[in-house]
């Protein structure tokens, strides 16, 4: 039984990525470190068991990246999907402190394979671990282990006392009993808001209640909501949140990556109506996945509905759920519970405007449609060929925007000025570097840096 | 077929696969998973293959999103293990066969009692005239007769079921390419390796270690210096014309006995390292078959290195019994237990080298 009485010298909050970097750097400078988690063990590692790359920084080729990514392209790269939402210093100490990183996580047991099937743009940039976000969540909690770092599961944090420009304990529940944690040093990790609906659909309006979560239910935002009701500075748009578009039928919580669909550049994609609302053909899929989750979220019911034929159904990865079949577009849509006749004339008319040319799935193939108020700018073939599939669409958030602003030492500020035993890292303080869209693997980038850092601070703090 | 057998095991494994192949973080820890993304649906034969490809490396079941608690329970390593075992049953003839003898171990320890039986028996009543060495205890001609039908006819039985199974998994043409590299791999049990060359997670949790494969290796490289030793023993019979016994410094006894020792530390360590894994993550049900195996393979090493040690004692009758019975019994159940693994796993890996390499999807 561990023995809460005792004071530690770190009390880290939260158990995914950020946590753990952040304990295993003060273990190793000496701090006795306590984690407190607030998932069953089986459900340890919030939102970091469904990642699976590093963005990372290298100026020449660094196992297993090839090539280099120098600073400047990945504050560009950072720079196109924010629209210049992000603060600028921070961004690069994270792009700057990401080369160190890498050769850090393998020493600590994070194992990396080459670029898995279907994201080969990304050779370059990203850093796949090998067997995803859980395999690393694993090594860390048993490189934490060996340090004797001590681990508490069910642990859910209620309240942070601030105490003038200290923090001096937690109050937790732990199984569901109430306790008081102590600790000379406290670094937050917990993530952010986006398992909360309530207060998503405060946020956004009533439609954040038809949202699927993608990640962790044990994101609710306790902490974050609890440490902004103590005047704790902000970041971060509190409307926001990141919504890709997956499979209408995932779980509520928790369906991860394989409850994405890659079918909309193939597709013609409508709403309960039967209407077109979007480009479906803008870009390729890397480029735009990120922008259908809003888009569905707008249309009524929030919902959407990606037809295919047999043409295009081996163009892109599978899906988790096989999609609804039909020889007909008028069983496909008494299948999906769409009017026969309103799916039929948009089909017709989307079918009249295409126009002959040369398809190419992996390219702008520039084969566009002609005449519609709402085009298909590439892939605009006829939907011609049974047998019809389609899948229904769902607004699946990842993460929200709202956070703890820090500094360069990962210190949470007040009004009054740094709080001076308090540090935060990973989702809960993501929104100070990413104030807009997303950047693939780089949320796994800003939990590393600054865990770290705000490990190597409050073990100096402590010292 | 038993009744804790799962009702289809193939249709639970084609459910597991499907939502693997929607994810695929696990690519890089062996064989399995590169494979499956050749294919968005599977077909009966497709799952065989995949299942016999597998090591039960268990890496992809601790680092997976979907286990239980979740919803979609994924247990990749226990479902590939069920329908790999009972490809190994259906596939065999007779089927009851190996239905029992996988399964069961108290019907190995049986089998084993009625053979030693046999043997003490065969050792009181057929005592030749002449010999030395253990021939004085049981002559050569009768050790032929009964051991050349026991070796060859469960080959015949492995040979048909082979056939079957390159049918069912829709086997191409062998090149020797594919024999190479598919050798190559068992050599080096590269699937054990989890893809980081720190090996599985087979009785550590989530932590990897490398002991499975050494302990496994152990088994099979000291299994096949033995068998070399005895057919080296039979080169010499028949060609050199020169009978046991054999002195320390002969081909038998410079094989056979590193040999020995090596399956007998391979079977202590594989017998350790199942008793620590979680049954959970394999096919439970034939857990006691698996081990009453590894416990055969130790008892012919033992006998072997026992009767090796009494050379010119009173005590190589009673022992002679003991190694006969347990060989014999090792022979007879290659096709029905545990054994048959090898056979598949080189044919699922040759098949594998002679498909097209996978290649990446289409995000």
């Amino acid at each position: 039984m561990t023995d809460l009485s005792a004071t530690y010298d770190l009390a880290v909050v939260g158990g995914g990525n950020a946590a753990l970097c952040a304990a295993i750097t003060a273990a190793e400078a000496g701090a006795r470190v306590l984690i407190l988690e607030g998932a069953p063990k089986t459900y340890r590692g919030g939102n970091s068991r469904h990642t699976r790359n590093f963005r990372c920084m290298h100026r020449a080729p660094m196992d297993p990246l090839i090539g280099s990514y120098g600073e400047d392209e990945y504050i560009h790269d950072l720079m196109l999907v924010t629209k210049g939402k992000t603060d600028e210093s921070l961004a690069r100490l994270a792009i700057r402190s990401s080369e160190e990183c890498l050769p850090w996580m393998k020493a600590h047991g994070v194992r990396f394979q080459p670029s898995l099937s279907g994201t080969l743009s990304l050779g370059r940039t990203n850093a796949f671990f090998l067997g995803g976000g859980k395999a690393l969540v694993n090594a860390y909690y048993n490189t934490a282990q060996d340090l004797g770092v001590t681990v508490l599961y069910d642990a859910q944090v209620r309240h942070v006392h601030r105490d003038g420009d200290r923090i001096s304990h937690l109050e937790v529940d732990i199984a569901d009993q109430p306790v008081t944690v102590n600790a000379r040093a406290f670094v937050l990790a917990s993530g952010g808001f986006q398992a909360d609906l309530d207060w998503l659909a405060r946020a956004w309006g009533p439609a954040a209640r038809n949202f699927l979560i993608r990640g962790t239910p044990y994101n609710r935002g306790v902490v974050l909501r609890d440490m902004l009701d103590q005047g704790a500075d902000s970041v971060g748009d509190p409307t926001q949140c990141h919504a890709v578009a997956i499979d209408g039928r995932a779980p509520q919580y928790d369906g991860g990556i394989v409850t994405r669909l890659d079918c909309v550049p193939f597709s013609i994609v409508v709403n309960k109506h039967c209407q077109r609302f979007h480009d479906e053909g803008e870009d390729v899929w890397p480029k735009r996945y990120a922008i259908w989750g809003r888009l569905v979220a707008a249309q009524p019911d929030q919902v959407g509905y990606a037809l295919i034929d047999a043409k295009s159904i081996d163009l892109f990865m599978p899906s988790v759920f096989p999609p609804v079949k039909s020889d007909t577009l008028e069983g496909l849509a008494e299948q999906m519970g769409l009017d026969q006749q309103a799916l039929r004339d948009t089909v017709d008319a989307f079918n009249a405007a295409c126009r002959p040319g040369r398809f190419h799935p992996t390219e702008l193939d520039g084969l566009a449609t002609e005449g519609l108020p709402t085009p298909k700018t590439n892939w605009g073939r006829p939907l011609d060929t049974p047998p019809f599939y389609g899948y229904q669409l769902r607004p699946g958030v990842t993460f929200t925007y709202l956070g703890l602003r820090v500094d360069s030492h990962a210190q949470v500020h007040t009004a009054e000025g740094p709080i001076r035993n308090l540090w935060a890292a990973g989702e809960i303080m993501a929104g100070s570097i990413l104030g807009q869209g997303y950047l693939a693997g780089f949320g796994m980038t800003i939990g590393t840096v600054f865990g770290r850092i705000a490990g190597k601070e409050a073990a100096a703090h402590v010292a | 077929m038993s009744l804790d057998t799962p009702l289809d095991a193939t249709a639970e494994a084609r459910r597991q696969i499907e939502i693997c192949n929607a994810c695929r973080y696990c690519e890089g820890f062996c064989a399995v998973f590169p494979a499956m993304t050749r294919q968005k649906s599977f077909a009966d034969g497709d799952l065989t293959q995949l299942a016999n490809l597998c090591h039960n490396c268990r890496g992809c079941y601790y680092s997976c999103q979907y286990t239980e608690p979740h919803e979609f329970a994924l247990n990749i390593p226990a479902a590939l293990a069920e329908v790999r075992v009972q490809s190994w049953e259906r596939l065999s003839r007779p089927r009851a066969l190996a239905q029992v003898f996988q399964t069961q171990g108290v019907a190995i320890a049986g089998l084993a009692v009625v053979a030693m039986a046999w043997f003490i028996w065969a050792l009181a009543w057929l005592k030749p005239a002449g010999g030395a060495g253990f021939y004085a205890h049981l002559s050569h001609n009768l050790l032929v007769a009964v051991f050349m039908p026991v070796f060859l006819l469960p080959l015949v039985v492995i040979a048909a079921s082979l056939r079957a199974y390159w049918r069912e998994i829709g086997g191409g043409r062998v090149r020797l390419a594919h024999l190479l590299t598919a050798l190559g791999q068992a050599a080096r049990m590269t699937n054990l390796s989890g893809g980081h060359g720190e090996g599985c997670n087979f009785e550590n949790g989530d932590r990897y270690t490398d002991r499975r494969r050494v302990f496994h290796q152990l088994m099979m490289y000291g299994f096949l210096l033995c068998f070399a030793a005895t057919a080296s023993g039979t080169l010499m019979h028949y060609l050199l014309d020169w009978p046991a016994p054999y002195g320390v410094l002969t081909p038998p006894k410079l094989l056979g006995l590193p040999g020995g020792v090596m399956m007998v530390i391979g079977a202590a360590g594989l017998a350790a390292l199942k008793l620590r894994a979680d049954p959970a993550l394999g096919a439970a049900r034939v857990w006691g078959g698996e081990m009453a195996f590894i416990l055969l393979l130790a008892a012919v090493a033992l006998t072997g290195l026992a009767l090796f040690a009494a050379t010119g004692t009173g005590l190589v009758g009673a022992l002679l019994a003991l190694h006969l019975a347990s060989v014999m019994v090792l022979f007879l159940l290659m096709p029905y237990s545990k054994m048959v693994h090898g056979f598949f796993r080189l044919a699922a890996l040759v098949a594998e080298a002679g498909k097209p390499r996978p290649v990446s999807g289409g995000e």
